[in-house]
């Protein structure tokens, strides 16, 4: 493929590296500085290391650099780590912290446009252009999906239609109706969509529908021909995080071999989970994120806790940026069920805040007409046994409610019988994960 | 003392449950002289009147059952037409909201027991008024 025939936003994509490298060191050191600046936290960490901004020299010199972790998000909550004036910032938005609070994170009109731009080069990877259809499925909101999928799609001249998510049947519609030709959703969606447009009698393969831009959710090869196969679209994974920028941190291409880090805007790096000690090149660990050009909330060496490798070999299509394989688990516990982060320890909060006590509990995760299920199983101790059916049920809702309140999901909640959860070693198994991906 | 404990047990509905349960009070040689099942869809509620109401707490809790004492009143019912409209009348006069009740007839002798929010006011009140209430032992000798 020829880079003449992409749109000129793509430009970066296939800059020569040692140019690409320049920029990334220059941009580096304009953000270690602006956070040293404006962020404490950062400010702190850097004095107790005997580091100056100026230390950094080259790119090798951010493994110099404290890393940040989701926990820095919530013990700054709200707005701790913003290193831009309020005024300057146009957009806050919000995902789910491990605990309690949400985590906030803040854009100004330059970040917005940074982020405009890694959307539309992720889609134009996909092969998407002006006078595209689009169909934005996922969820408009606090959450980064949709309006940062909105914003890419319309500044390339695409037709958008922000349908958001849910309702299926009506989505189903309107992808018929209206001539939709691409459609951005998360995975498991599509799955349901495309279930559902069989009972409905539509035939996907009929539509002009051609390309679908999947993404905040771990999904498989495995899921990737199923949805091929029987929609007759080409599947591309598109990677983000909140805490970075959202979505359109990576993307892949139309040869669909790992996907591209827009390496101009977020430094990636390869780390040892455990010793935190930096992996060459083509090793398996976790992924580090800088941001290179983001002023209202610079991310220094944050801990993504998705495991990764990057890909040794150029890329085919010809882009200069490095490919990481495709996410398929984390180091840590967070699960993501329909999009949406949830952490076992957001739902123990949860039930903290009605019993007083931790009670055993066990989740359980399903997958359902291609839809994730979560049931939290909750045994009922003496210390909340209501007497009542009634009081039981009561018991029930409100465990479900304070869940949601901080997750923001709904799950169903079974109330069962005391020690029949199993335990290992004294210790509950948590998470018991049936979901066959 | 004109109270009456049951003993309630934590169920999930499902198939033998309550056989799980009599089990453990059979073994514990605790004779049942009435019971009563609440439920929904997914849980229940059962609750017993029994000869040895400590003993039963003790084997349930101990075989990890989640079981707790619950206090009723037992007031004795004139068998014959009009008897359970009696109590009823004076229970609706008194404005005693029952939030559970259960009955039974024992040697031509009928017991209504009821669960109520303030089982001490209740109590108050109906011994003011004609109705009968009977002690744990004598609903246990009827």
């Amino acid at each position: 493929m020829n880079m003449t025939e992409h749109h000129p936003i793509s430009a970066p994509d296939f800059m020569p590296v040692n140019e690409l490298r320049a920029t990334q060191l220059s941009r580096l050191q304009r953000t270690v500085q602006q956070a040293y600046d404006h962020v404490p936290l950062f400010h702190r960490r850097l004095d107790e290391r005997g580091l100056k901004p100026a230390d950094v020299r080259s790119l090798e010199d951010v493994r110099r650099l404290p890393f940040t972790v989701k926990a820095d998000l919530r013990d700054t909550y709200p707005y701790g780590l913003f290193a831009a004036p309020m005024k300057e910032i146009v957009r806050l938005h919000a995902s789910s912290g491990t605990t309690g609070k949400p985590i906030v994170v803040a854009y100004t009109q330059d970040d917005i446009r940074v982020w405009t731009e890694t959307i539309m080069r992720s889609l134009v990877s996909c092969g998407l252009h002006a006078g595209d259809i689009v169909q934005n499925a996922y969820g408009y909101g606090l959450f980064t999906g949709g309006l940062g999928a909105h914003y890419g799609a319309e500044a390339l001249g695409a037709t958008v239609i922000p349908i958001s998510g849910g309702n299926t049947e009506r989505q189903l519609m309107v992808m018929k109706d209206f001539g939709v030709t691409a459609i951005c959703c998360t995975p498991s969606y599509f799955l349901h969509l495309i279930d559902q447009s069989q009972q409905m009698g539509v035939d996907l393969k009929k539509l002009p529908l051609r390309a679908g831009v999947f993404g905040a959710e771990p999904w498989t090869e495995n899921m990737r021909e199923r949805i091929e196969a029987q929609s007759n679209i080409k599947a591309y994974d598109i990677y983000g995080l909140t805490e970075i920028i959202g979505p359109g941190v990576g993307i892949e291409c139309a040869h669909q071999a790992g996907l591209h880090i827009f390496e101009d805007h977020f430094l990636a790096e390869i780390i040892d989970p455990e010793t935190l000690e930096p992996l060459p090149i083509g090793s398996e660990g976790e992924l580090v994120l800088t941001t290179l050009s983001k002023q209202a909330m610079p991310m220094i060496r944050y801990r993504t806790r998705d495991i990764t490798a990057f890909y040794t070999e150029p890329c085919a299509c010809g882009r200069s940026i490095r490919r990481i394989r495709r996410i398929g688990r984390r180091s840590d516990d967070m699960l993501i069920i329909r999009g949406i982060n949830v952490f076992p320890s957001q739902i123990e909060a949860g039930l903290l805040r009605i019993e007083g006590t931790l009670p055993h509990y066990q989740i359980v995760l399903t997958r359902e007409k291609d839809l994730d299920q979560m049931e939290v199983q909750v045994e009922v101790t003496p210390e909340v046994f209501s007497d009542e059916v009634r009081g039981l049920e009561e018991l029930r809702k409100k465990i479900v409610r304070s869940i949601e309140t901080i997750t923001g999901i709904r799950v169903a909640l079974r109330l069962v019988e005391p020690h029949t959860i199993q335990r290992s070693e004294g210790k509950a198994k948590r998470v018991i994960d049936k979901r066959n991906m | 003392m004109s109270a009456v404990n049951l003993i309630a047990v934590f169920a999930e509905n499902q198939l033998g449950q309550m056989g799980r349960i009599t089990q453990v009070l059979a073994d514990a040689g605790v004779n049942i002289r009435w019971v009563t099942i609440a439920t929904n869809e997914r849980l229940g509620v059962i609750k017993f009147l029994v000869d040895k109401c400590d003993l039963a707490y003790e084997s349930l809790h101990q075989k990890g059952w989640t079981a707790s004492l619950v206090e009723v009143l037992a007031i004795e019912v004139e068998d014959k037409p009009g008897g359970l409209h009696t109590v009823a009348d004076c229970l609706a006069r008194n404005k005693i909201n029952v939030e559970n009740s259960s009955g039974f007839v024992s040697n031509n002798r009928a017991v209504l027991l009821i669960e109520v929010q303030d089982v001490a006011a209740a109590r108050q009140i109906l011994t003011k008024q004609t109705l009968r209430l009977l002690s744990q032992e004598e609903i246990l000798t009827l």
